[in-house]
C-alpha cells in the first residue's frame, strides 16, 4: 500500500465534512450517521494500511542505515512570503505521524459508531442536529490529521485552529443550554489566548531562522530527528537574546504555551472540565484522545529543538510534573464522573509532557544504560495507550450517563448488576490506567517512571506518587459506580441495564485494544530519532510501580467498596483541603477574580466609560445638533410650491440688490 | 413725435393692463379672475400691433384669447361649483404675497430708474415685419434662422398633445 | 410726447408683480395658473419691446414670444389636463389639500 494513501486519509474526512454538512440536512438522521460510520471505516483501514506500510512496510527507503526516515508525501506551497519563506500544506509520514493517524482513526471510528447509541433516544430515535452533530465530528477528524501530518509549523497552528473550532462547536452542540454556551466560550478564549502565544513563537522562530519547515528545523538531510540540524537551525539566530534568554528560549516556551493551551496544562486547564458539557463521545474524542495529546504532539515534533534548549525544557518539566499532582489531587474528590475523568486526562497528559521534559538533561539526551531520548518514546507509548483507554472510560461513563440520566456519581452506585458489560470494560479501562500489567498503561506509564528516575530520584519519586493517586481516584469512581451501595430502582421499566450494541461494541473493541495495546513493540519503532531503542524492563521500577498501583487500588477498596462512615470521616478531618479540592484549588474562582475584578473592574470599565461618554459624546453631540437644527429648518422643506416660490423670489431679489449695491459702490 | 391717438391708445392700454391685472389676481370669483385675464391677453395684442408686429397680436388673440382660455374656461367649469367665491385670504398669506410683489417691482422699478438709459429710447418708425419675412425666419437653415427651434416645437406640441390625451383619459 | 421704451415696461412690470402675487396667495391651482400666465404675458411684452426699441432690425424677441405663447399654450393644456385629474381623485384643486403624496 503506498504511503501516499496518506493523503487521502487526510482528506477523505474534509469530504464527509463537506458531505454530511451540505447534504446531510436533506437526509434521514440514521443515514447521515451510517454514512459517517462507514465513510471512517474506510479511512481507518486506510490509516492503518498506511501505518503498517510505514512501520514493517520495505522499500520506499523508509529504513536508512538502521534509522526509520520521514516521508514526505506531499508538500506543495501554500503561501508565499519570499522566496525563503514559503508556507506549504502538505502531508509527511514519520513514526508519531504514522502512530497519530492509527490513535486518531480508530477512537473517532469507535466513536462514529458510538454516537449512533448515544445520540438517540431509548427507542432509537436520533436527536435533533444529528447531522450537524456527524458533520463537526468529521471536520475534527480532517483537522486533527492534518495537524499531525503537518509538513511545517504553520500548518501545525492552522489546524491547531480549526482542531480549536471544532471543539468549540462540538462542545457547544447542545447550544440552547446556557452552560453548554459558557464552556464553549471558556474553551475558544482560554485556548485561543494560548494560541496568541503559539503564533508569537513561531513568528520569533521564522523570523531567526527564516523557515517553517521541519525538515529544516529538526530532521536535517536523513530525514529523522537530528541535533545537529536543530543545533545549525538555531545558531542561524546568531545568539540574539532577549532578556537574558536567547530568543530561541523565547520562542520555544511561548510555542510550549500554545501546546499548554491545547493540552490543558496548569493554569490553562480550567477550560477542559468544563469542556465537559459536550456530548460524552466528544468529550471521548476530543477532550481525552486526541486534541488534548496536540501540545505534547508539537512539543514532540520539535523534540530535538526542545533537547537543546534547556530553558524551555525545564519549564516543561516544571509545569508538567505539577500539573500531574495537581489534576490527580482534584480528580480524588469529584463527584461529576465526567469531570473526575477529564482531570484524570489532565494528570494523564502532564505524564506524557513530563515524560518529553525528563529525556535530557544539561542540553543532551539522557543515557545511562536504556538508551537516547527513553523519555520521548515513553511519552509517545503513553499517548497512545492512554487515548485508548481513555477513549474506553470515557464512553463507558457515555453509556452510564446514557442510562441513568445523571453525571453525578451519588445517582450510580451499584450499577455492576445492571450493566455488567460496561462495569467489565470500566474495570479494564481502570487496570489500565492504574498500570497493572499487562494491561496497556502499565509498560506506558512504566517506562515513563524509568525515564524520571533516569533524570533524577526526586522527579521519580514524585512521579510514582501521582501514579498511585491516579489508581487511588480511579478505582474510587469506579466503586462509586458500580459498587457502594445497592443501586435505587424507581421505575422498573426504565433500570439501568446495557446499551445498544453500537454503544457497547467500541467499549468491548476499545477494551480489548487496552489490553493488548502494551505489547506494541513502540521503543522499536517510535523513537525521536529514528533509530531502534533497546530497552528492557526494568523490574525494580517495574515492581514499585505495581506496588504503588496496587496501594491505591487498596485504598480505594478499602473507603469505597461498600459503603461505610471512613471517606465522610477523612473528608471530615481534612475539611479545608478536601473542599480545596473539590473546588479544584479555587482556579477558578482565581480566574474569575483577576478578570472580573482586576481587568473588567480596572482596565475595562473605564475604557467602557470613556468609550461611551467621551467618544460615544461626541458623536452624539455632532447627531444631535444636526437633528435639532434639522427640526428647526425641516417647515421650509413644506412640499407647498408656493412657499418654494416665494423663497426663490426673496433669494432672486436679495442678489439684485447686492449686486446693486456693488454697483453703486 | 407721436400721434396722438397713438398715445391715447397707449394711456387706454396701459391704464387696462394695470387694473385688469390687480383685478385678475384680486378677484374671489375664479371666472372672473378668467375673464380679466382675458382682457389682459387682449391689451397685449394691442400693444403687439402697436408695434407693427400684426403676425404675434394675431397669434396672441387667436392663440392666448381664444385657445387657452377656452381651455381655462372649461377647466373652472369643470371643477367649480357656480357661484363659488375663494375663501378670504388668510392675512400672513396676503403679506407673504405683498412683500415679494412690491419687492421685486420696487427693485425692479428702481433699477430702471436709476440704470435704464437706453429706456429713454423712442420707437424708430417703419419696421418691415410682412408674414413673407416671418415665414422665411422660420422655415430658414441660415443665421437668425429659426427650423430647429420650429420642429423642437412641433415635436412639443405632439408630445403635449399625446400627454394630455393620456392623463386626461378617463380609466 | 414721446412712448418711450421705458412706458411699456411699466405695465410689464406691474402685471408681473400681480402674477407674483397671485401665484403665491391663491389657493385654487387653476387660479394659480392664471396669476403663472400673466408673468409669462408680461415677459412677452418685454421680449417684444425691447427687440422693436433696441433692436428694430431683428426679429429674435419677436420669435421668443411666438414660441414662448406655443410653449405656454402645450403647458396650460397639460397642466390643466393634471389639474382635472386630479379634481376626479381628489375632489379638489386647492392646493393645500391636496397632500396625499406629502411624507
Amino acid at each position: 500500500m503506498p504511503l501516499s494513501l496518506a493523503i487521502i486519509v487526510v482528506v477523505l474526512p474534509l469530504v464527509m465534512f463537506l458531505f454530511l454538512g451540505l447534504v446531510g440536512v436533506k437526509m434521514g438522521r440514521k443515514i447521515t450517521g451510517v454514512i459517517g460510520v462507514l465513510a471512517m471505516l474506510v479511512d481507518t483501514i486506510l490509516a492503518y494500511g498506511v501505518a503498517l506500510t510505514y512501520f514493517f512496510g520495505s522499500g520506499e527507503g523508509q529504513i536508512v542505515d538502521g534509522v526509520r526516515q520521514a516521508v514526505v508525501v506531499a508538500n506543495p506551497a501554500w503561501l508565499s512570503f519570499t522566496d525563503t519563506l514559503v508556507v506549504r500544506m502538505g502531508v509527511l509520514v514519520d513514526p508519531i505521524a504514522a502512530m497519530m493517524l492509527v490513535v486518531i482513526t480508530t477512537v473517532s471510528l469507535m466513536v462514529h459508531l458510538y454516537s449512533l447509541g448515544y445520540m438517540s433516544d431509548h427507542d432509537g430515535n436520533a436527536e435533533k442536529g444529528f447531522q450537524r452533530y456527524y458533520a463537526f465530528l468529521a471536520l475534527f477528524t480532517f483537522s486533527m490529521l492534518g495537524l499531525v501530518v503537518a509538513t511545517n509549523i504553520f500548518q501545525i497552528f492552522v489546524f491547531f485552529e480549526m482542531v480549536g473550532l471544532s471543539s468549540y462547536l462540538l462542545i457547544g452542540f447542545y447550544y440552547s443550554t446556557p452552560a453548554a454556551n459558557h464552556a464553549n466560550k471558556k474553551a475558544f478564549i482560554v485556548t485561543r489566548l494560548a494560541d496568541l502565544f503559539f503564533l508569537l513563537g513561531i513568528m520569533i522562530l521564522s523570523f531567526y531562522t527564516k523557515t517553517f519547515d521541519f525538515e529544516q528545523l529538526v530532521f536535517g538531510p536523513t530525514m529523522s530527528g537530528s541535533l545537529e540540524t536543530a543545533q545549525s537551525a538555531i545558531s542561524t539566530t546568531g545568539g540574539a537574546t532577549f532578556l537574558g534568554c536567547s530568543v530561541v528560549a523565547w520562542a520555544l516556551t511561548f510555542i510550549f504555551i500554545g501546546g499548554a493551551g491545547k493540552s490543558a496544562m496548569y493554569p490553562l486547564h480550567i477550560w477542559l472540565p468544563d469542556a465537559m458539557e459536550g456530548p460524552t463521545p466528544v468529550s471521548a474524542l476530543i477532550h481525552a484522545a486526541t486534541m488534548v495529546v496536540a501540545g505534547v504532539f508539537l512539543v514532540a515534533r520539535l523534540f530535538p529543538l526542545y533537547v537543546l534548549v534547556q530553558g524551555a525544557m525545564n519549564v516543561i518539566l516544571v509545569v508538567g510534573a505539577f500539573t500531574a499532582f495537581y489534576a490527580a489531587a482534584i480528580a480524588c474528590t469529584q463527584s461529576d464522573i465526567k469531570r473526575a475523568l477529564a482531570f484524570s486526562t489532565i494528570s494523564q497528559i502532564a505524564f506524557m509532557m513530563t515524560s518529553l521534559a525528563v529525556s535530557s538533561n544539561n542540553n543532551s539526551l539522557i543515557e545511562i544504560h536504556h538508551g537516547y531520548g527513553l523519555g520521548y518514546m515513553a511519552s509517545m507509548f503513553h499517548l497512545f495507550t492512554h487515548a485508548m483507554f481513555k477513549a474506553l472510560l470515557f464512553l463507558c461513563a457515555g453509556a452510564i450517563i446514557h442510562a441513568v440520566h445523571s453525571n453525578e456519581n451519588d445517582k450510580m452506585h451499584g450499577l455492576h448488576k445492571f450493566m455488567p458489560i460496561t462495569s467489565i470494560c470500566f474495570l479494564i479501562g481502570c487496570l489500565a490506567i492504574a498500570g497493572i500489567p499487562p494491561f496497556a498503561g502499565f509498560f506506558s506509564k512504566d517506562e515513563i517512571l524509568v525515564a524520571a528516575y533516569q533524570r533524577g530520584l526526586g522527579w521519580g519519586l514524585w512521579m510514582s506518587m501521582v501514579a498511585c493517586m491516579t489508581a487511588f481516584y480511579m478505582f474510587r469512581i469506579y466503586y462509586l459506580i458500580f459498587f457502594w451501595k445497592k443501586h435505587e430502582v424507581h421505575d422498573e421499566h426504565h433500570a439501568p441495564k446495557d446499551q445498544p450494541w453500537t454503544m457497547t461494541v467500541p467499549l468491548i473493541i476499545l477494551a480489548a485494544i487496552s489490553c493488548v495495546a502494551g505489547f506494541v513493540p513502540f521503543h522499536d519503532l517510535v523513537t525521536w530519532d529514528g533509530k531502534a531503542l533497546h530497552t528492557a524492563l526494568d523490574w525494580t521500577v517495574a515492581g514499585s510501580s505495581v506496588a504503588v498501583a496496587l496501594l491505591g487500588i487498596g485504598l480505594a477498596t478499602i473507603m469505597y467498596r461498600k459503603e461505610n462512615p471512613l471517606p465522610e470521616r477523612m473528608a471530615n478531618s481534612m475539611r479545608g483541603l478536601w473542599t480545596a479540592s473539590y473546588k479544584r484549588f479555587y482556579m477558578d474562582e482565581l480566574y474569575q477574580f483577576i478578570t472580573h475584578k482586576v481587568i473588567f473592574q480596572g482596565i475595562c470599565v473605564p475604557i467602557a466609560w470613556f468609550d461611551r461618554h467621551i467618544i460615544d459624546g461626541f458623536f452624539n453631540l455632532l447627531a444631535n445638533t444636526t437633528n435639532s437644527v434639522s427640526y428647526g429648518i425641516r417647515r421650509m422643506q413644506s412640499g407647498s410650491i408656493q412657499a418654494y416660490v416665494y423663497f426663490y423670489l426673496i433669494g432672486a431679489l436679495l442678489l439684485a440688490a447686492i449686486t446693486m449695491v456693488c454697483v453703486l459702490f | 413725435m407721436e400721434s396722438l391717438g397713438n398715445i391715447i391708445l397707449y394711456f387706454i392700454v396701459a391704464i387696462a393692463i394695470i387694473a385688469f391685472s390687480l383685478l385678475t389676481v384680486t378677484t374671489r370669483k375664479i371666472l372672473r379672475s378668467a375673464t380679466y385675464l382675458l382682457f389682459v391677453l387682449f391689451a397685449t395684442a394691442i400693444i403687439y400691433f402697436q408695434m407693427d408686429y400684426q403676425f404675434l397680436g394675431a397669434v396672441q388673440i387667436a392663440v392666448y384669447a381664444g385657445g387657452i382660455m377656452v381651455l381655462f374656461v372649461f377647466a373652472i367649469m369643470l371643477t367649480q361649483k357656480p357661484g363659488q367665491d375663494a375663501d378670504a385670504l388668510a392675512s400672513h398669506r396676503r403679506w407673504l404675497g405683498l412683500s415679494a410683489a412690491l419687492g421685486g417691482v420696487a427693485l425692479c422699478g428702481y433699477g430702471l430708474f436709476s440704470y435704464a438709459g437706453f429706456a429713454r429710447r423712442v420707437l424708430s418708425s417703419d419696421v418691415d415685419v410682412t408674414m413673407e419675412k416671418i415665414g422665411q425666419f422660420l422655415l430658414s437653415t441660415d443665421k437668425f434662422g429659426y427650423l430647429l427651434p420650429f420642429e423642437a416645437i412641433s415635436v412639443l406640441l405632439l408630445a403635449c398633445i399625446i400627454g394630455g390625451v393620456v392623463i386626461a383619459r378617463r380609466r | 410726447m414721446d412712448l418711450t421704451l421705458f412706458m411699456y415696461l411699466i405695465p410689464s412690470l406691474i402685471m408681473f408683480g400681480c402674477g407674483v402675487y397671485g401665484f403665491i396667495t391663491r389657493k385654487n391651482m387653476i387660479a394659480i395658473m392664471i396669476s403663472l400666465e400673466l408673468m409669462l404675458n408680461s415677459v412677452d411684452i418685454n421680449f417684444v419691446v425691447f427687440n422693436r426699441y433696441l433692436f428694430p432690425g431683428q426679429m429674435d424677441g419677436m420669435f421668443f414670444s411666438l414660441f414662448a405663447i406655443a410653449i405656454a399654450a402645450a403647458e396650460t393644456a397639460l397642466v390643466l389636463a393634471i389639474i382635472i385629474n386630479v379634481f376626479r381623485i381628489a375632489k379638489n384643486v386647492d392646493i393645500n389639500q391636496i397632500t396625499k403624496l406629502k411624507f
